[in-house]
């Protein structure tokens, strides 16, 4: 019997032939990730253990993201005890300033590579499967055992194969492909599964959006998401990397636990409304749904990729007259390009703002923390209630392009509206 | 472990984020986030809940992130386990690290209401409901998963390893 991608990279991790969904394996670990909300916890586990230093300071990486630069004394504490530790120990670390959303940074840097075990407390870890590479979010304390052995266990996860066929109408993206899968299989659709993506559609997905759709498995309850390897990939990663890596494919008759087939030749822009990321609807076709701020960014939709989309709808258009958008590169970089390209420029004159890099308010850090009774469009990836502001709050979720629609028409609509209105003028 | 306690019923997909909403997360430590436990889903619930309670849900219980702060919240307010359908992996991973029972028992879960008593064998698995007299099994855990629970906590299993590895140096 074949193997899956995924199984091929645990068992090389697990020094074995080959591994068996549900078996759990002990793996060894190319790159472990912690963050300035979870490090403190990682941290002081870690010390129980009485070991002096991290089995390699090379192999982990710290990146303050969610609260910084800092928003209050205790978020300046917690980060604090990060930088102090990285230092001692002289692991990867990314300062505010030159570095960004982790899951934006460690690809840009080039960390992130196929066929690689990848671990991060924080659960949009799975995004690096768009990489060819097994990673997965896990708790602090799981880390902070990573950062003492250099191994987890695993359980080894079934796969799901989801076929995505057809050809991807123009205005189309990863955003639109992720949501439109959670809301078919629900959010405990994928649970303790690896999601393989596959098909002519993602052969033709650019880099970015396959990143999107990975970094949203851990919404369908995936242990990760994963994609194969290509020249896509290939090219991806020879600009940001001349370090060797080992890619996986998966054997032609790997066993599956499920294949699910799409045919998305007739996807329309989406949104997840409240609070489900599961509860997909057509942007428009959700009615006149009124809402006062709009989030662009994230480690999911913070990429240049996503602020070039944004910039072609907002250039030469104003945001709402009622409408706070907020507009938020994933990483330092991004920020850097945004600004050379103009982007920055178009946001600004639309009367958004283009903010630092920071995860913010896409957990109701900080930098966009909604009122009770307030709706929200967003670029993030989860709408839970609470997310990110008062519990009566309400997030929706969406791509970049309707993200800006949104901004400009003052409610949650399509990009083709804009078109249609200019059309009718 | 025999735990015995009243309980708190809540649905499926209790996310991180109500359990322990990040406006909360610029601390860990255990009993500041007690304060704030399921905040979001039942504003009421942290007058409510007293030491010794259980929580019992419905399917992926603990979805969404990664915070530990969510199960140490939960242990931290007295709940003694959680009873679900089925649990979010990060979730089930983190309560295991840190020594709070999960009992992973879909019928048990969908015939018990709030207010009920529940008699819990975390050794064994067993489950019994005092208002309806049923008893349940629960899914048994992985044996290495078991390993790490009779050790304490993953990081006493850890500790465990490099001690002996010392040791044999």
């Amino acid at each position: 019997m074949g193997q899956t991608m995924t199984q091929k990279i645990l068992a090389r991790a697990a020094h074995q032939e080959t591994v068996t969904p549900g078996e759990i394996v002990e793996v060894d670990l190319d790159l472990v990730m912690t963050n300035d909300i979870t490090a403190p916890i990682s941290i002081a586990e870690f010390k129980k253990t009485g070991l002096e230093s991290v089995f390699d300071p090379k192999k982990v990486v710290m990146v303050p993201d969610h609260f910084v630069p800092a928003k209050d004394i205790k978020s300046a504490e917690q980060a604090k005890i990060m930088r102090e530790f990285a230092k001692e120990q002289g692991t990867l670390y990314f300062e505010i300033g030159r570095a960004g959303i982790e899951h934006v940074v460690l690809p840009e840097n080039g960390l992130t590579l196929p066929g690689q075990v990848i671990i991060g407390a924080d659960s949009h870890t799975c995004t690096y499967g768009a990489f060819n590479a097994f990673s997965t979010g896990m708790g602090s304390t799981d880390i902070a055992a990573g950062m003492a052995l250099g191994t987890t266990w695993v359980r080894v996860p079934p796969s799901i194969k989801f076929v995505y066929n057809g050809t991807l109408p123009e205005g189309i993206g990863g955003k639109d492909l992720i949501l439109y899968t959670i809301g078919q299989i629900g959010v405990d659709g994928a649970l303790n599964c690896a999601m393989e993506f596959t098909g002519p559609v993602i052969d033709a997905l650019p880099m970015d959006q396959r990143i999107t759709m990975a970094n949203m498995a851990i919404e369908a309850g995936a242990t990760s998401g994963i994609f194969g390897f290509d020249d896509k990939t290939k090219e991806w990663l020879a600009a940001v990397t001349d370090n060797a890596y080992e890619p996986v494919f998966s054997d032609p008759d790997a066993e599956y636990q499920q294949v699910i087939e799409f045919d998305v030749s007739h996807l329309k822009p989406l949104v997840a409304l409240p609070h489900l990321p599961s509860n997909v609807h057509a942007a428009d076709e959700v009615g006149n749904m009124p809402i006062h701020q709009v989030v662009i960014g994230s480690c999911t939709n913070g990429r240049l990729s996503d602020l070039r989309e944004v910039a072609k709808i907002l250039e030469g258009r104003q945001v709402h007259p009622d409408i706070r958008c907020i507009v938020i590169p994933g990483s330092q970089e991004v920020g850097k390009q945004a600004t050379r390209e103009g982007l920055a420029d178009i946001f600004m004159n639309a009367g958004a703002i283009f903010s630092t890099s920071t995860c913010g308010p896409c957990l109701g850090g900080y930098m966009g923390v909604l009122a009770k009774g307030e709706r929200c469009v967003s670029t993030t990836n989860r709408n839970f209630r609470g997310r990110m502001g008062h519990r009566e709050a309400e997030i929706i979720l969406a791509g970049p392009q309707v993200a800006a629609a949104s901004a400009v028409l003052g409610r949650v609509g399509s990009p083709l509206e804009l078109t249609e209105r200019v059309a009718a003028d | 472990m025999q735990v015995r306690g009243r309980v708190w019923k809540f649905g499926d997909d209790v996310d991180t984020d109500v359990i322990i909403p990040a406006r909360y997360l610029m601390t860990s430590d255990p009993d500041e986030l007690a304060a704030h436990v399921m905040e979001d889903i039942d504003p009421d619930f942290t007058s409510k809940v007293q030491e010794g309670d259980i929580i019992v849900a419905g399917k992926n219980f603990g979805c969404g992130s990664s915070r530990e702060h969510a199960p140490i919240a939960i242990k931290a307010a007295g709940v003694k386990a959680v009873v679900a359908e089925s649990f979010a992996r990060i979730f089930y991973r983190n309560a295991i690290n840190i020594g709070l029972a999960l009992v992973e028992a879909p019928e048990a879960s969908q015939e018990t209401e709030t207010g009920d008593i529940l008699e819990i064998d975390t050794d064994e698995g067993g489950v019994l409901n005092l208002r309806t007299g049923e008893s349940y099994d629960s899914r048994p855990f992985p044996a290495y998963v078991q390993q790490i629970i009779d050790a304490g906590g993953l990081m006493q299993a850890v500790s465990q390893r490099v001690q002996s590895k010392s040791a044999a140096q």
